[in-house]
């Protein structure tokens, strides 16, 4: 979990360099929380053996975080859905979820083996048409 | 910062005050185990003070919710206190919000439980 807390800080730092917001910086290390753990503990299983690669990317227009391991691969499809009323009261299975809710874009890549995840949260969404 | 925790009752309600963080591992652990503790002892009326937590994340939110559901299925009720912003949008966004009895002052909250 240590490892947690290191790639926590250093997308913290990342987004603050270029002057994001705090309330954006809650979630984009949130997310990065959420997707760090997710490789840990369900993509390596805890194994100490399995590592986990990280790599954060400022674009200029967007902050670009990917995490991946070395697991058995993400089977997107069979996810539940935490906000159906069957598994509203799950104490589990909320991580990717909150994820997509809270960065602009998510993106899964099998590796084979492992997967990578992309978070990317752009720095100046479009305006809507007045 | 990990989590700190406390308990105390005022009332007949067993008030949990929680500072810093509930995340996957020691927070999220301290809590199930308070929880699992109170509803041993019997403890039907069980109010989660949030006030002084900073963070929480999917597994913190789920600890809350496998404590609401435990405390419920022995006929007791399990209520939030001291919602911030944050905690309160994420609790929003995944629709807790719509399941948990969220108070904003102790007073109200204790005397919400029945007796």
């Amino acid at each position: 979990m240590e490892s947690v807390g290191r790639v926590e800080a250093a997308a913290e730092q990342m987004a603050r360099d270029v002057g994001v917001g705090e309330d954006e910086i809650f979630r984009i290390t949130m997310a990065v929380h959420e997707a760090t753990i997710n490789a840990i503990l369900h993509g390596n299983a805890y194994d100490p053996e399995k590592h986990i690669h990280v790599l954060l990317e400022h674009t200029g227009d967007s902050l670009i975080f990917k995490i991946s391991d070395q697991g058995n691969g993400l089977r997107q499809e069979a996810l539940p859905d935490p906000l159906a009323p069957e598994n509203l009261l799950r104490g589990t299975g909320r991580g990717i979820f909150l994820i997509r809710s809270l960065m602009d874009e998510v993106n899964f890549r099998e590796l084979e083996p492992g997967t990578e995840i992309t978070l990317i949260k752009h720095l100046n969404p479009a305006k809507p048409a007045a | 910062m990990s989590l700190k925790l406390s308990t105390r009752v005022v009332d007949g309600v067993s008030i949990l005050d929680l500072s810093g963080r509930i995340t996957l591992g020691e927070g999220s652990v301290q809590l199930r185990d308070t929880i699992r503790d109170l509803v041993s002892k019997g403890v039907k009326s069980i109010l989660v003070n949030l006030g002084e937590v900073n963070y929480i994340d999917s597994s913190g939110i789920g600890e809350l919710v496998s404590a609401f559901t435990s405390v419920k299925n022995q006929g007791g009720d399990l209520k939030l206190l001291n919602l911030n912003k944050k905690i309160y949008d994420l609790l929003q966004i995944t629709k807790l919000y719509t399941v948990f009895d969220v108070k904003e002052d102790e007073a109200t909250a204790i005397a919400s439980f029945g007796k």
